[in-house]
This record gives structure tokens, sequence and C-alpha cells, in this order.
């Protein structure tokens, strides 16, 4: 056997005589494919020998080809005129040939369907019943920081609040403004055909106040600190940093879910408060260039057309939302198991459901209102 | 046992990073068949050399043969060629994440031309079972492996094309004892049976104890001593000293100025 690399040898010769089969050439990955076509085209039964004498280099992939066409035969196959190296080799692949396992079957019946369906709703149930679970901790563990002050973070608040809440305000300004522009234009275009400009005021007060201001402020900082949120806890949870607390007697909810919470909680209110003010500028600002509504009578037209409930329906979905945003950042956060595939699966995972979540509990906000008729 | 063959020749090495120079005027030889174990204390560059001969790190000066070739002036096909013929596992295993253990080991073998997508797969099962893994396995993803497993698997990818050399970063740290003896074992059999050059890079006394034909030292920016693990214990060099003699090395190596077989 010898070792040359460099042969790009593919070519097996296969000659057959009364029962013996010479082989010929080097056995190795490259020629492989060829060999084994060759032999498969045999009749194994009918072979008592194989003669090796020949061959120039045995690799492994040699002798599993050479070993697959001797577990064919009923009957024993004898090498003969092996070198001793490939010899060696061949006993010891074939004392690792593997044996196929059957792969567990995948159950197609409607039985099976159902019972796949079933387990998937019960671990949406679990999975509210963990975020449940964890909005239950987080107002626990602030309960506690009201009674012993001493034992809540105070400057780690303030980190999250500059985290979440400031450096957000340039993007939730910008698309906020963008949102004012854009349905103060479409607004105006469809309402001019009535002569009924001037409602364009109303058009976007109601819309800004009321939904779009504080919902998409929500997505924006659902997509920031979801994620956020879940990275920077599932990063400690890898590193097992998280046990490290805990053995040190430091509680996780208290010492990570607070003060983000928390944070979440007061910024989001501000945060949609700038929304809806930036939202009202770009509106104001469309509607002057547009529609020639000058900024005063844009004011007056906002203070006397719209009622203050809206603001107020508006913000007071905003401690909801950042509740939500909150729990699904640290929840997914404390999914993550020890290696890096989990972290960025939660992290995205954690996106989508606070997104998600966010749009839901608006809806249901919706219904409410409409209902008790505000 | 006559002339043995040269397969790694280091010459000269100088590697740096920055100001801080790791290797200074190093030589070392590897033979053919033979399993060496480099061994230094935490940051003595055996990661390094590994890379320098791996081709993974160009070092400043010096001059590297990896099988009678050199391999920092080779042109892009021969290293290519080259490479085909040295396998790395990495520390823990390094396998793709993407992808199952099956089609990490089938990576190196999609550059054969004209081979049998299902000869590929069934050579890549092969290789698992080479390495001790079970058959199941195959299907499996890096991230649902345990920490042994993961190097079994990375061991199997860089054995994938029947490689002259491999080369080991700490195969066994990270590895509970049971399962590093068996590890050792497996790189020895293997080693044995496929006539494997295995570079071995190690912290570990009963791994060099276990698999080393020869030990390599490395202290003082070079290769300070090569021989067996008896030549070792007679080194008067106070770290050589102190890592061959000190207390966890008595355990590892009992009573004995001979190396045991
Ligand atoms: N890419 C790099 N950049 C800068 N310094 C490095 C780099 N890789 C290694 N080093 C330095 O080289 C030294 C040797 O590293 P290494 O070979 O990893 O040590 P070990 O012997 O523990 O494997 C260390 O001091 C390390 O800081
Ligand atoms: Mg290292």
């Amino acid at each position: 056997m010898t070792r040359d690399g460099n042969s790009a040898e593919v070519s097996v010769r296969l000659t057959e005589d009364a029962g013996t089969v010479h082989v010929a050439g080097a056995l190795t990955i490259r020629s492989v494919t060829h060999l084994h076509n060759h032999l498969s085209k045999l009749d194994a039964e009918k072979v008592h020998h194989l003669d090796l004498s020949e061959v120039t280099r045995l690799d492994t992939a040699g002798a599993w080809a050479l070993l697959e066409f001797r577990r064919r035969s009923t009957q024993t196959i004898t090498v003969t005129g092996a070198s001793s190296e490939a010899e060696s080799l061949l006993r010891t692949v074939e004392n690792v040939l593997p044996q196929p396992e059957e792969p567990p079957q995948r159950d197609t019946s409607f039985k099976a369907w159902l019972d796949r369906f079933g387990r998937r709703v019960f671990s949406g149930l679990m999975f509210l019943r963990a975020l449940t679970a964890y909005l239950g901790i987080f107002l626990h563990r602030l309960a506690r920081a009201m009674r012993h002050p001493s034992e809540f973070k105070f400057t780690s608040l303030v980190h999250h609040c500059e985290e979440v809440g400031f450096k957000a305000v340039p993007i939730v300004a910008l698309m906020a403004f963008l949102i004012g522009v854009v349905l103060a234009f479409q607004g105006s275009t469809q309402l001019r055909q009535f002569g009924a400009e001037v409602f364009v005021v109303d058009l976007i007060a109601i819309s800004v106040l009321r939904e779009l201001g504080i919902l998409l402020t929500a997505i924006i900082v659902a997509g920031r600190t979801a994620s956020a949120f879940t990275a920077a806890i599932g990063s400690m949870k890898m590193r097992e940093e998280i046990d490290a607390m805990r053995t040190l007697g430091l509680d996780p909810g208290m010492n990570l879910f607070v003060p983000r919470i928390l944070a979440l909680l007061i910024m989001l209110p501000i945060l949609g408060l700038i929304a809806n003010a930036a939202g009202l500028f770009g509106g104001a600002l469309m509607a002057w260039i547009d529609l020639g509504i000058s900024p005063a009578m844009f004011t007056t037209r906002l203070v006397e057309g719209t009622s203050v409930n809206h603001v107020f329906v508006g913000l007071v979905k905003a401690p909801v939302f950042a509740m939500i945003i909150g729990v699904v950042g640290c929840h997914a956060g404390m999914q993550v198991e020890s290696n890096a595939e989990s972290l960025g699966r939660m992290t995205s995972n954690a996106v989508v459901t606070a997104i998600f979540a966010v749009i839901v509990a608006d809806a249901v906000f919706s219904i409410f209102f409409a209902r008790i008729g505000i | 046992m006559t002339e043995r063959e040269v397969v790694i020749r280091l010459r000269g090495i100088r590697n740096e990073f920055g100001r801080q120079v790791v290797h200074e005027d190093l030589d070392l030889d590897v033979y053919r068949g033979e399993i060496i174990g480099v061994v230094g204390g935490s940051g003595t560059g055996k990661s390094v050399l590994l890379r320098t001969i791996a081709g993974l790190q160009k070092p400043t000066a010096g001059s590297v043969d990896v099988l009678g070739t050199d391999v920092l002036n080779a042109d892009e096909d021969t290293r290519q060629k080259l490479e085909n013929r040295w396998g790395v596992m990495f520390q823990d295993g390094a396998l793709f994440s993407s992808l199952t253990v099956r089609e990490n080991v089938e990576v190196p073998m999609r550059a054969i031309p004209g081979l049998d997508p299902q000869i590929r797969s069934d050579l890549a099962d092969l290789k698992i079972s080479m390495v001790g893994l079970q058959y199941l396995a195959g299907d499996k993803y890096p991230s649902e492996l345990s920490g042994g497993m993961r190097k079994r698997a990375g061991l199997a990818r860089a054995l994938a094309l029947d490689p002259d050399i491999v080369f080991l970063d700490e195969p066994t740290a990270g590895l509970d004892p049971i399962g590093a003896a068996a590890f050792d074992e497996l790189i020895r059999d293997l080693s044995h049976s496929l006539g494997l050059t295995v570079f071995l890079v190690t912290h570990d006394l009963d791994t060099l104890h276990a698999t080393c034909d020869r030990i390599a030292v490395l202290a003082e920016r070079k290769v300070l001593v090569t021989g067996s693990m008896a030549d070792m214990l007679k080194v008067e060099h106070p770290w050589v000293h102190e890592y061959f003699h000190g207390p966890r090395a008595r355990a590892a190596v009992p009573d004995k100025t001979t190396k045991g077989d």
C-alpha cells in the first residue's frame, strides 16, 4: 500500500475467472464510485476469492466497497494477496461497518395528526402560563422592592431607562413624524374630493393619538428592546451567570427583570407622548404645505374638534404594551440553553412574539373602548 | 525501523503578535506514523504552532514543510491537494451548526469529483461509526450532542478523506476521565490501523502517557526537548521537571522509569 495522495487515478480494473475477482489499481475515495458500481454488477454468490495483489493503494473508502460486496454474499469470500496494512485496514473497517437501524417512522394517520395538533395547542397554553408566571414574578419582586428599597438597584433602573427610552427617542420621533406626513397626504387627497379638507386635522389627530402613535412606538420598542433583553439575559444564562447569581443569593427576578421591565413601564408612555407630538407636527406640516391649513388653524381645529379622551385612550395602553414586551423579552432570555443557536432562536422568537402580542392586545383594547363608547 | 520519513519539518519558525514574540527559532520534526504530543504551559503557543503547520497562521520567519511540500510558498493547487491530506480537529469540534453530523462529515468529501451521493453518505456513516458514535447520531445536529460526542464527530470530519496527518487541539479537555480515556484509546487505535500521523496538543498527562510515542515540550518560545516519557523524566529544566514530577504527574505516571506498553 503506497500512500501517494496525488494519484488522481480513478479507474480500477476488475477481472473475473473461476470464482476469483482480481482487483487492480488504487482503491481510494476517488475511485470508490467506479469500484462500487463495478462490484455491484457482479453476482456475489459466484465469487469465492478477492485477489488484491495488484492493489496499489487502499483507503477506508476502498475497504468499505470491498466489504460491502463481501457482505452481499451468503458464503464467505476470502481475501487473498493483500498486504499486511491492507489486511489490518480491512479488519478495522469490518469491525465498525455501521449496521443501519430503522429510523423512527413518522406516523401520518389522522390520529397522529390530531395528537401533534393537541400537543401544539397544549404547548401554546403552557407558554401563556409561563408568561403569566413571569408577570407574577415581576409584580411580586416589584412589591418587594417597594417594601425593601435597599434591595432595589436604582442605578440599574436609570441605565435601562436610558437604553430603552432615551436612546429610542430619535427613531420613534422620526417614525411618528413620517406617519403624520403620510396620513396628511393620503387624507387630503381623499377628503379634497368632498371639499372637506379641514377634517384632515381630525383624521390625523384621532389616528395618531388613539392608535398609531402608541402602537407603532410599541412595535419599534418591541423590536429594539425585547431582543436586547433576550440577548442580554440569554447570554448570561448561556454562561451560567444566572446560576452563579442564584448561588450567591442574588435573585434574577429582582436584579434582572425588575429594572428592565420597570424602565419600560416608565419610558414607553413618555415615548408614546413624544410620538404623538411628532406625529401631529408631521401632519400639521404636511397639511400646511399641501392644503394650506395654517398651523394656527390646525391648532384651533385640534383643540376644538378632538376630545382629550383620544389621548387618554392611546396612553392607557402604554403600560400594558410595556409589560408585554418586557415579560416576553425576559422570559425568552431565560429559555436560552447552553448553545449559541438557541440564543439566536430565542432572540428572534422574542421579537416576533412581542410584536404579535402587542397587536393582539391593541385589538382587544379597540373592541373594549368601542363597547364602552369612549 | 530504518531512516524514518519526516512528514512535518519546521525550521526557524518565528511567530509574533505585535510586540509579543510567541515562537522564536523553533525547530521540530515529526515522523510518519507516530503520535507526537505537544505540551507546554497555557499561552506558550501550542495552538499557534498547530495553526502554523496547518497553514492557518503565517509565521514571520522560518519554513514549514509538510509531506515534502513547502506550505508557505506553495501555489493554490498544491495547497488544496495538501489540505486533503491532513485533517484538523479543533477544540470542541468546530462542527457546522446548521448541518447534521453526517452532513458535516460529508463536507470534505464533496470536493471529490464524481463521488456518488449515496456512497458519500454511506462513507460518512462509516466514519461516524469508526469514531465510536451510534448510527443514529448521524442525523443529529451538533447542538443535540454532548461535548464528548461533538469531539468525536469533529474527529470523524477530520478523518473524512483518510488523511496522512491529523492535528488535534486538546482533544480530551473538558471530558470526564472515562470519556477521555476512551478518546485516548480511539486515537491510538485509529493511528495504528489507518497508519495516521497524529499531532496532538494536550494538557493531559494521562493522554500523553496513554497515547504518545514522543513528547515535545514547548517552553521559552521553542521546542525545548523532544523524547519519550522516560526521557522527559530526566530533563533538568525547572518547568519540565515540575510538569513531569509534580503531584499530578506522579498520579498519571506511576513509579516507572521506562514507558510501559
Ligand atoms: N490572533 C492572536 N492575536 C494576538 N495574540 C494571539 C493570537 N493568537 C494567540 N495569541 C497569543 O499567543 C499566545 C499563545 O497562544 P496559544 O497558542 O493559544 O496558547 P496555548 O499554548 O495555550 O494554546 C498567547 O499569549 C496569546 O495571547
Ligand atoms: Mg490552546
